[in-house]
């Protein structure tokens, strides 16, 4: 495990008593954040995010499938991420751990329980055929910050996605029958006027592959998505987007999901220290403003 | 998908993304793109988006893997979950871990292992993207981070692969290629001294045929060579250059 | 006024041969020819020709002052990260202090940072430091910074004249060693400021003129020069 000098530990905590960070940063300021959409072309959706020196990649994956048992009228969301070894020195190859699971776990909340991705809009019959979406978070360079990195990244991913229905059309894989099924579920015109098309039939067959190459893809069913900002504390200081090093030394973080309205949709807190109730205050007004930064360089990026 | 509806190559030697018959796909290669591994390098070849990293030389743990006389070294082949059209479930899968095995014996030979004895330089390979030949870009991707990460090395390794489609000796196989033709032929090379370090080979080749094959993807390699090195030594030129504007 | 940078060379570059020339540090020899066995700069000193590397992890050398991190304390001695590929092992009897059974932690820590020097490379690369030395002790306070050892010389300068020109305009105390760390001590402003000196020193140390372009940089931020 890479160690950290506890000298410099000693140092970014004096500094925080000055209202100062090592890279000169204010404490509720951002390192500079890029977001770049549809690198992988063999992805439905994919986004490579960096947030300072950290980078990762999300990728989104989907096929067709049964709904899990206990909602039937749901397409299914499952999330993973890899900590591959390429990140940083201390990451060892082997089956996720905690922190992986974590980071996937939380991700994967931000995007089901604040309905960014109406997962009931992705069904074709109840109980037998929904879509299924993969959300794929593959770490390139760690350096603090993952779950911010993360979660903006699953979101450019998913809101630049388009759903492969061509690619799975054809004998073994989806039907017509199944189109309709889903345009009557959804009532999302863009599926009936795919398969309303002349040649429709004979594209699902196996034939006239040509004839659908431009045909305007169809995007996942998605509301306003809510921006993940999470902050650290170092002694009594809260500072936002923590770097490795300033990560090395919290003693607890909070992330704040917020929404374009300025509500509050999603939270957690980690670590074993604790916050007061004027720090969680504190927290929940910068997450608004970063978040509304963030936001609005992520509709720049998908177009919005 | 019927196989006669597909001509992989046409009368005028054209194949189905347009390149001729000893043409390599697009290569863009850039070194030095990670801050925490200590060599690292980014490669486009085709549709292949390739990152790989070098931790190295550290010592090698457990104790009983150590070689008490020479560093070993631990290539590690990923790819993954959204690189392929059929999702991957992530984790080593048999034809990662054979991969990583073939790379690892090839990067061994040029690297001056006996520098560092106890030691191990792992080489971490991840495919974002993928589009045939993923082991060759991997290893060439490698062999750019290896510089970067100053590992004494008697020569830069690289692979490039030939193949048969359609009865013609073509270079460096594409997709559907690599799926409806006749034999692939990966290999990688010490460019300095024609040494080959990586060789598999899959399908049906007359001996005639293997000999076209290989000549033809050592003159891959050597092209590829010249584009690794290029990447090494931009990092420092445009260094100068920025440095000439102040 | 040509800027020119330094001649880079990289693995398997021709350099020489051996007819008329030596093989010197970071070069291999291969049937009469001499070869580059590493990215770095070519150096030649009189016929002999030398691979200063750019890039790679810190290569001990005895006598060496380094900027150790202590990783872990045994019973007799303490394990100590130095940048280099095997970490080094610091002896309880090579410290100045006088240390009961066991309680190498109430000394040094995981996590403590020291100014050591290099006492011995094994044929295995085993290391061993020591603390030994009236110029040698544990660091307080301050600031650690990493940068790769190769570029040390270049942050040091010919006869220290770099290092003294960032000491003199941010009136910090620095000390820098072989292995790439690097302690700083002063205030925030002074500390921040020779971090930018640094960076610059490594992004740019192929090229010339470098000393001249950090006084520069040290002029526009500084403080009163002493």
């Amino acid at each position: 495990m890479t160690i950290t000098p506890a000298i410099k530990k000693d140092y970014i905590t004096k500094l925080a008593e000055q209202g100062k960070r090592v890279d000169g940063r204010t404490f509720d300021q951002y390192r500079p954040i890029e977001i770049e959409t549809g690198i992988v072309k063999q992805a439905e959706g994919s986004a490579r995010v960096k947030i300072g020196n950290t980078q990762l990649v999300v990728g989104i994956k989907m096929g067709v499938g049964e709904p899990f048992p206990d909602t039937p009228d749901c397409g299914v969301l499952s999330t993973a991420a890899e900590f591959v070894p390429l990140a940083s020195p201390d990451f060892e190859s082997g089956p996720p751990r905690e922190d992986a699971i974590e980071l996937a776990r939380v991700v994967d909340r931000g995007v089901r329980e604040s309905e960014v991705v109406d997962i009931k809009k992705l069904v074709m019959t109840q109980g037998e055929k929904v879509w299924l979406v993969f959300i794929d978070i593959h770490i390139l360079d760690y350096d603090g910050n993952l779950f911010d990195a993360a979660s903006l990244g699953a979101l450019a991913a998913l809101m630049t996605t388009k759903i492969p229905i061509l690619r799975l059309l054809g004998p073994g894989g989806l039907e017509k029958s199944d189109l309709e099924a889903w345009f009557n579920t959804t009532k999302i015109q863009d599926i009936y006027d795919l398969y309303s098309m002349p040649g429709f039939d004979e594209y699902v067959a196996g034939n006239n592959k040509e004839l659908f190459k431009d045909v305007k893809p169809i995007a996942l069913p998605m509301t306003e998505p809510p921006i993940s900002c999470t902050a650290i504390k170092i002694n009594d200081y809260v500072m936002f987007d923590a770097s490795l090093d300033e990560e090395t030394i919290a003693d607890v973080r909070l992330t704040v999901a917020t929404d374009h309205k300025g509500d509050l949709r999603a939270m957690q807190k980690g670590l074993s220290g604790s916050f007061s109730k004027e720090e969680i205050q504190k927290v929940i007004n910068g997450a608004l403003v970063n978040g509304q930064e963030i936001r609005k360089q992520l509709y720049a990026k998908i177009g919005k | 998908m019927m196989k006669s509806d597909i001509k992989l190559i046409n009368s005028e030697g054209k194949r189905l993304d347009g390149r001729g018959p000893e043409d390599l796909r697009k290569i863009k290669i850039e070194s030095g793109v990670l801050h925490r591994a200590d060599g690292s390098c980014y490669l486009e070849w085709g549709g292949n988006k390739i990152y790989a990293a070098v931790y190295g030389p550290r010592e090698a743990v457990p104790r009983h893997c150590q070689n008490p006389l020479r560093a070993i070294v631990q290539a590690r082949y990923n790819m993954a979950a959204f690189s392929v059209e059929d999702r991957k479930r992530p984790g080593p899968d048999r034809r990662s871990v054979e991969i990583s095995k073939v790379i690892s014996e090839a990067l061994e030979r040029v690297i001056l292992t006996e520098q560092f004895p106890r030691a191990t330089v792992d080489v971490n390979i991840e495919v974002l993207a993928a589009e045939a030949g993923t082991r060759c870009a991997g290893l060439t991707a490698a062999g750019v981070a290896l510089v970067d990460a100053g590992i004494p090395m008697r020569d830069i390794p690289v692979a490039c692969a030939a193949g048969k489609i359609e009865d013609q000796i073509v270079l460096d196989l594409g997709k559907l290629e690599d799926n409806l033709g006749q034999a692939d032929l990966p290999i990688a090379i010490s460019p300095r001294t024609g040494e080959v370090l990586l060789l598999q080979m899959d399908g049906h080749l007359t001996h005639d045929e293997f000999n076209k094959a290989f000549d033809l993807a050592v003159r891959g390699c050597h092209i590829v060579s010249d584009v690794q090195k290029q990447a090494i030594m931009h990092k420092y030129q445009s260094v100068v250059a920025a440095e000439v504007q102040e | 006024m040509a800027n020119e940078a330094r001649k880079i060379v990289i693995p398997s570059q021709m350099l020489g041969e051996t007819k008329t020339m030596k093989a010197g540090r970071g070069t291999f020899v291969d049937q009469g020819k001499i070869y580059a066995e590493r990215l770095g700069i070519l150096s030649i000193q009189g016929n002999v020709i030398h691979v200063l590397p750019l890039k790679g992890r810190y290569d001990p050398v005895v006598g060496d002052f380094v900027i150790g991190v202590v990783e872990e304390a045994a019973t007799s001695n303490w394990m100590v990260d130095i940048n280099a590929p095997y970490p080094a092992l610091l002896h309880v009897n090579e410290v100045p202090w006088e240390i009961d059974f066991a309680d190498t932690e109430k000394y040094l820590n995981t996590g403590d940072a020291i100014l050591a020097k290099v006492l011995s490379v094994d044929e295995s690369k085993k290391l061993q430091i020591t603390l030994n030395d009236r110029n040698l002790f544990k660091i307080k306070g301050g600031h650690i910074i990493e940068v790769e050892s190769s570029v040390v010389p270049r942050i040091i300068g010919k006869k220290g004249s770099m290092i003294a020109l960032i000491k003199k305009y941010t009136r910090c105390r620095i000390f820098v060693g072989q292995n790439g760390r690097i302690w700083i001590d002063g205030d925030a402003e002074g500390i921040a400021l020779v971090q930018q000196a640094i960076t610059k020193i490594e992004n740019e140390a192929v090229t010339f003129g470098l000393t001249d372009r950090i006084e520069e940089l040290l002029k526009k931020d500084a403080k009163d020069v002493r």
